[in-house]
């Protein structure tokens, strides 16, 4: 499960990911050495590159054209220690009431030995074999040694458990999915082997499905999950496949599993998770280009913070680091808040460049190639169009207009009286925060 | 996509059986099909997934005929006033001697006064006036406020992926049995306000007449017609894989059979150099550079303009199955499709300035069921900061490429692939919901790729 | 977002403070609303954590569950809370007034006038945000199942008295919640973005603290900074200074301040429920005059000429959900049946229409954005020409020609609608474009005029009269009746079962959550 946000604090619990122990070494595809060279003097030296879970990969979806976050995710940056030594620290967090009743739900979902939950995924998707009978689901042990031990168990319990073709429950299988040359290693919560040799990835998410519905953002963030590992277990169902001479597919239906109402009772639902697939499908391929944005940053840049030997206080001065940080652009827009880390300092920026993004993503729409909003305000102010010039841009015109109209209609209006009427100058600047106590707050 | 989709989707009647000599014996073969269960099926009702193209107008006048021969009269329901006009007329040409009424609103200008010239045709605002006609056409709304003693014992639904679950909920109760008939590649339906508290339900009201009726009903014989008259050979295959990845169809006509010349040649313009590739391949891409530009972009515009204005200029002539000698490409046979009005309104501003009258120049949603020639599109996408939900839907691409019966010139800014790979994707997933293919990201991903092998740039 | 809209935002973002987007109050405000300011507990679906709820400002009642994990405790929060909330409620249920209204007799069929009552007034709950009417849903879908010892003395657990009232009741109000322009129960973050751009994004808007502070910032501090210290400021303990207005908590206050304290509750060591009091309180203060605080700004503004008229339908709506709790009926399905899901929709859709149109005939502001989406036109006549229509009794149909800087997108034809003192609405047909160039238009009136041969006097503009058509309906009319849900055709699954077997109460276990 995911961590949650301080933004959206009861989103739900984590436990899908712990981090990689060690960085990833043989079996895998290594980086080109010049590549993961510069990866690591980007990080700084000596320090571990953070693992990319399924949330993190699955979150890149989320702002696909911001290379800032493409490069840092890329090259392991832990982000939160960033935000915080930027002076913008992200607010993340995660309530324990939280994480103690996700620990709790899964705990039950996997009681008994997995048949309640081979019951409701063979009641949900009808997967057109029997159903198990009692004490016929095999929960193989998946424990070893490192994210690259665990996968290679993991892989052989899946083809054992083809080769079987019996119901095999793959509790917490780690799995090994490839990005921009380096492997990334993710664990579902639980794996199921059909005796038909399907595969199926079954989330269990604490957010409750009430009289059978769930918060939908939700379910497309676990849907978007699931599909990375999908596309890890594709890797694997291949070789699985081509060792046993037996069929191997992974279903691109996952059974995701919620408490039902308001209980702590289990319920399913199957989510079909083509679109999510295709799209993460994409978005993986394409973080190859992580070579390209680091290529175009000036020499010696790294995001290194020089950590003090206590381990965590950053001792390189915050100017120098954002001036490392504005190297590589960012693509900055309010939904960032609740998916990544750094998204208070792209903020502050943002608004300081008056970029137009600043007031949501939407606004850009009707304004062309207007992308400040000094640029924007203007266009908007009352002139003459010079006579015999270039056609008039339409969205200038349109702003023009609409200025007008907005004065003329406030100029109308019965009472202009209130608060936020009269004209107020931009007050912000250092000690904006003393004075009178904020509305409402202490 | 080439996987079936898990549920809630239609598998041809006639799997496994061999392909018969010609598309013309296939769709002949699907009609008489459609046309058996229609008459004879013990089943409540017949549906018919019909691509671009395919004679779905012909199917329900043939259908109409058949059932009123049969002595059994009954009631068509269509989604607009045009549509239930369109049908009229078409009801009259085929079989003059065939009492039709056409129930309308009460409001002025609701139906086309042509048909108060036909003979059997009869006119009400009352149903109670057209008593005893062998065939009652009226659009849902108006089906909606009508009430009758008995129901119908027969009716036909036209466009019913077009129409609305709730609006199909106010006049099922008007017939016993229906053919339901209609495009699914084409615009869903939609609510100004928000449904989702009824996602996942079997009868979402805002949902499509079909998916309400299909998740009710998933027994009903499901048909298609396998081939477009419209869409050219080249267009078919793109279209078909792009938009009905599990329902194909192919073109009814082959590679040559149909021809586009220009009497002018080209003077060597990107304008003229896309016509000449449209004439040639069936497809145009005419590229603008990159830039990020209101939706009312004047170049595009103006790009979309010259393109209609050298078309017409240059004295195109189109040669096709239907005759032996090349027809002269007139602005009746030309359309200009966009996403919104203002596009719209800005190209036939732009037109007007280069002299260019009677060109359709519309939005998609206007388009739907229209054919032409030749088609212009200004891509929803061109010059777009971002894709919204509603310049990605996939109905409304369709509808602009499948317009035409011998070429399609998209003019587009450059850029819009990465503005595909840079879209977040971050949709809600509702619970219960069938998920709709193809996705719109993806198609457009399809054609873009497809338009990229005749791209020509606009300048240079 | 509108373009307009865009504008002020922009506008507000160069000043540092919200602009209007509103020149009149578009939504009614009870002179007594309940305000319910709720917490939920971290991970639980509706398990409450604490709630502010009163009518008074002064004195909130403070109701806090020390452990929400003990049903009991849950159950006496939901009591207290009945106790709190029915009263209001129920307060308006007696003072009615009688209208009239056309039923169909049952013997004739025929459409006959009736008197029904109607309440004067209706109870308003006003929570802080978006969320907290999803959690006032949420409630009503917990309560409403409930079973009580009187209902029922079979029953495991039995719930209070009053709760599954309360929770029809909260039902009720959050469907009404989805029905555009209802004031039955409103989100502050709602009813002041509705009034006011602020420099920031709509989804940052969501945050009470944020939105005040952008609207009515502390003297000399601009508004963008008392809205990022609203967000983010903490104290040297890491807790927020301006606690979210729920129903979610912050994450820091739970595992530092509620975690401790719960666990000193629950080892019943002294002093500690008064403690967990304290801390609840101290969350929701803040937001409870937060609330208040933009309930006086949004008081500031007239209200809009038509909001009484909407006022009325939400009167109707609770004075329909009083009748059926009157006549014993059972609580509402867990899921609409067909005919209700689509009567829903369909009045829905209405609303919104009905909204849009009312909203601009109420505020220029409104009307302005319109007017530049080529909706509406607002000009000077320069002209009128007096014509008549054919047919045997031949009726004025004047020409009006106008000059508009506006650009409606108008073709032949085409309806145009203009608000005439006293309400009505005075219809139109677009004739022409004089002269683009210069904005002259000509539209031929088609109605409004009496019945006549001479129009009305006033009915028709004269030259030099400044008019506003709008190319949208200003009482556009609801869709048509739907089929009885007994009669639902086979198309929907035919009728649907008499006695839905998905609405028997939740199963209750031993360790139920809520």
């Amino acid at each position: 499960m995911s961590v949650p946000d301080a933004r959206l604090p009861q989103v739900n619990v984590s436990r899908d990911s712990r981090p990689a122990a060690a960085a990833p070494q043989t079996e895998q595809p290594a980086p080109k050495p010049s590549l993961r060279q510069r990866l690591t003097e980007l990080r700084g030296p000596g320090i571990r590159p953070r693992a990319l879970d399924a949330r993190a990969l699955a979150a890149l979806a989320s702002n696909p054209g911001c290379r800032r976050r493409a490069l840092l995710d890329g090259a392991g940056v832990d982000k939160t220690a960033l935000a915080q030594a930027l002076g913008s620290p992200a607010s993340y967090g995660q309530s324990r009431f939280a994480l103690a009743r996700g620990n709790s739900f899964e705990a039950r979902v996997k009681a008994d030995g997995g048949a309640g939950l081979l019951r409701l995924l063979h009641d949900r998707l009808r997967p057109g074999t029997p159903a198990p009978g009692d004490g016929e689901v095999a929960v193989p042990d998946l424990s070893a040694a490192g994210p690259e031990g665990r996968a290679a168990r993991t892989a052989l319990a899946l083809r054992e458990a083809t080769a079987d073709g019996g119901w095999t429950l793959l509790d917490h299988p780690m799995l090994a999915v490839e990005v921009a040359g380096s492997p990334a290693y993710v664990e579902p919560d639980a794996v199921v082997v059909h005796p038909d040799g399907g595969w199926t990835v079954v989330e269990i998410k604490s957010f409750p499905m009430i009289d059978g519905v769930a918060d939908a953002a939700k379910v497309g963030a676990a849907a978007r999950q699931a599909a990375v590992y999908v596309l890890a277990l594709e890797k694997v169902a291949g070789h699985v496949a081509a060792g046993t001479g037996r069929p191997a597919e992974v279903r691109d239906r996952v059974l995701l599993v919620c408490p039902k109402d308001f209980s702590n009772l289990p319920t399913a639902a199957a989510v079909d998770i083509r679109k999510q697939l295709a799209t993460t499908r994409r978005q993986l391929a394409r973080l190859t280009r992580i070579e390209d944005i680091a290529a175009a940053l000036p020499p010696r840049t790294t995001f290194d913070l020089r950590l003090a030997d206590d381990g965590t206080t950053a001792t390189r001065p915050a100017e120098e680091l954002a001036a490392a940080v504005e190297s590589v652009g960012a693509a900055y827009a309010p939904e960032c808040l609740a998916a990544c880390e750094l998204a208070f300092h792209c903020r502050k920026r943002s608004r300081e460049d008056g970029a137009v993004e600043s007031l949501g993503r939407s606004v850009r729409g009707e304004l062309g190639a207007l992308h400040t909003i000094g640029e924007v305000l203007t266009a908007a102010a009352p002139c003459t169009p010079s006579p015999g010039g270039a056609p008039e841009d339409p969205a200038a015109a349109a702003l023009r207009r609409a200025a007008a109209l907005r004065a003329e209609a406030l100029a109308a209006a019965p009472v202009a009286g209130g608060p936020a009427a009269g004209p107020v100058r931009d007050t912000d600047g250092a000690g904006a925060a003393h004075g009178r106590q904020e509305p409402g707050c202490r | 996509m080439t996987r079936p989709p898990h549920h809630g989707t239609k598998k041809p009647r006639q799997a496994g059986g061999a392909e018969p000599s010609g598309p013309a014996a296939a769709a002949a073969r699907a009609t008489a099909e459609i046309l058996q269960d229609t008459l004879h099926s013990p089943r409540p009702g017949v549906v018919v997934d019909s691509p671009p193209g395919a004679g779905k107008s012909t199917l329900v006048v043939r259908a109409a005929r058949e059932l009123a021969a049969a002595g059994r009269p009954l009631m068509v329901v269509a989604q607009t006033n045009a549509q239930v006009d369109d049908l009229v007329l078409r009801l009259a040409e085929k079989d003059p001697a065939l009492p039709v009424g056409r129930l309308h609103s009460s409001e002025a200008g609701s139906f086309d006064p042509a048909l108060a010239e036909l003979p059997e045709v009869r006119t009400s605002t009352k149903i109670a006036d057209l008593a005893g006609m062998d065939v009652v056409v009226s659009t849902a709304a108006k089906w909606a406020y009508t009430k009758v003693d008995e129901p119908w014992r027969h009716a036909i639904v036209d466009e019913a992926y077009q129409m609305r679950s709730d609006a199909l909920l106010s006049v099922a109760g008007l017939f016993e049995r229906a053919l339901f008939v209609g495009d699914p590649g084409q615009l869903d339906p939609f609510s100004v306000v928000g449904a989702e508290q009824w996602a996942g339900l079997s009868y979402d009201p805002s949902s499509s007449a079909v998916s309400t009726l299909l998740a009710h009903n998933p027994d009903l014989p499901q048909h298609r017609l396998p081939v477009s008259w419209r869409l050219p050979a080249s267009a078919a295959r793109l279209v078909s894989d792009a938009f009905y990845p599990f329902t194909r169809f192919r073109s009814g006509t082959e590679h040559g059979d149909r021809r586009l010349a220009f009497g002018v040649p080209g003077d060597g313009s990107g304008v003229d150099r896309v016509l000449d590739e449209a004439a040639e391949s069936g497809w145009g891409l005419l590229e603008l550079p990159a830039r990020h530009t209101p939706r009312t972009d004047p170049e595009a515009v103006g790009a979309v303009a010259q393109v209609v204005r050298r078309l017409l200029d240059r004295g195109g002539a189109a040669t096709s199955e239907r005759g032996p000698d090349p027809e002269p490409l007139t602005a009746d046979r030309i359309a200009v499709g966009t996403a919104h009005r203002d596009q719209a309104a800005a190209v036939r501003t732009a037109l007007a300035g280069l002299g260019v009258t009677g060109v359709a120049v519309d939005t998609a949603n206007r388009l739907q069921g229209r054919e032409f020639d030749v088609t212009v599109v200004l891509h929803p996408l061109s010059g777009r900061p971002d894709a919204t939900a509603f310049h990605l839907e996939t109905g409304r691409l369709c509808v602009l490429a499948s317009r035409h019966r011998h070429a399609c010139v998209v003019v587009c800014r450059a850029g819009v692939a990465e503005l595909l790979d840079e879209h977040p994707s971050t949709e809600p997933v509702r619970l219960g919901v069938t998920v709709k293919f193809p996705d719109g990201w993806e198609a457009h991903h399809a054609v873009l790729s497809h338009l990229a092998e005749h791209r020509v740039p606009w300048r240079g | 977002m509108p373009l307009i809209e865009t504008l002020a935002r922009m506008e507000a973002a160069a000043a540092g403070a919200a602009r209007p987007l509103a020149t009149v109050r578009h939504r009614h405000l009870s002179e007594h609303p309940l305000v319910f300011v709720p917490l939920t507990t971290s991970g639980e679906a509706g398990a409450p954590l604490g709630a502010l709820v009163g009518t008074d400002r002064e004195k909130p009642l403070l109701l806090a569950v020390p452990q929400p994990r003990d049903r009991d405790l849950r159950f006496a929060f939901l009591a207290e809370l009945a106790d709190a909330v029915l009263p209001y409620v129920d307060g308006f249920a007696d003072g009615i007034e009688w209208e009239e209204r056309k039923e169909t007799d049952p013997e004739t069929g025929k459409k006959v006038p009736v008197q029904v009552e109607l309440c004067a007034d209706a109870p308003q709950l006003i929570v802080p945000s978006g969320a907290g009417i999803e959690f006032v849903r949420l409630m009503g879908r917990s309560m409403r199942f409930r079973r009580t010892a009187e209902q029922d003395p079979e029953t495991p657990y039995p719930a209070p008295p009053h709760v599954p009232l309360l929770g029809r009741w909260f039902t009720h109000f959050g469907e009404r919640a989805q029905v555009p322009g209802s004031c039955l129960l409103l989100s502050m973050t709602g009813l002041l973005t509705r009034h006011w751009a602020t420099g920031q994004s709509a989804l940052e808007d969501q945050h009470l603290g944020a939105l005040l502070s952008w609207i009515d910032p502390p003297p000399g501090v601009s508004g963008r900074a008392a809205a990022e210290r609203a967000e983010s400021a903490r104290d040297a303990e890491g807790q927020l200074l301006c606690p979210p207005a729920g129903p979610a908590t912050d994450p820091a206050f739970d595992n530092r301040l509620l975690a401790p304290a719960m666990a000193r509750y629950d080892a019943a060591l002294p002093g500690a429920h008064e403690e967990l009091r304290r801390l609840v309180e101290g969350q929701l203060r803040p937001t409870w005059d937060a609330v208040w605080q933009g309930n006086d700004l949004l008081r500031a503004l007239p209200p809009g000429a038509r909001v009484a008229d909407r006022w009325k339908r939400d009167r109707w709506s609770y004075t329909a959900h009083r009748d059926r709790v009157r006549a014993g009926e059972p609580p509402q399905p867990k899921r609409d049946d067909a005919v209700t899901a689509a009567r829903k929709l369909s009045s829905r859709e209405a609303a919104q229409t009905q909204l849009d149109a009312q909203e601009a005939l109420d505020d220029p502001l409104v009307m302005a954005a319109r007017r530049l989406a080529g909706e509406a036109f607002a000009g000077t006549v320069t002209g009128v020409g007096m014509a008549y229509s054919e047919g045997a009794r031949p009726m004025p149909r004047p020409l009006v020609t106008l000059r508009t800087d506006d650009r409606p997108q108008l073709s032949e034809g085409a309806k145009v609608h203009r608000p005439l003192p006293g309400g009505k609405t005075q219809p139109a047909a677009f004739v022409a474009y004089d002269d683009p160039a210069s904005g002259s238009l000509t539209v031929r009136l088609t109605g409004g005029m009496g019945r006549g041969k001479v129009p009305e006097p006033g009915s028709v503009p004269e030259p030099g009269e400044a008019v506003c058509w709008t190319l949208f309906e200003h009482a556009p009319r609801g869709g048509p009746e739907r089929p009885e849900p007994e009669d639902t055709p086979w198309t929907h699954g035919g009728p649907p079962a008499t006695e839905p077997s998905g609405d028997a109460p939740d199963p209750m276990t031993a360790e139920d959550f809520l």
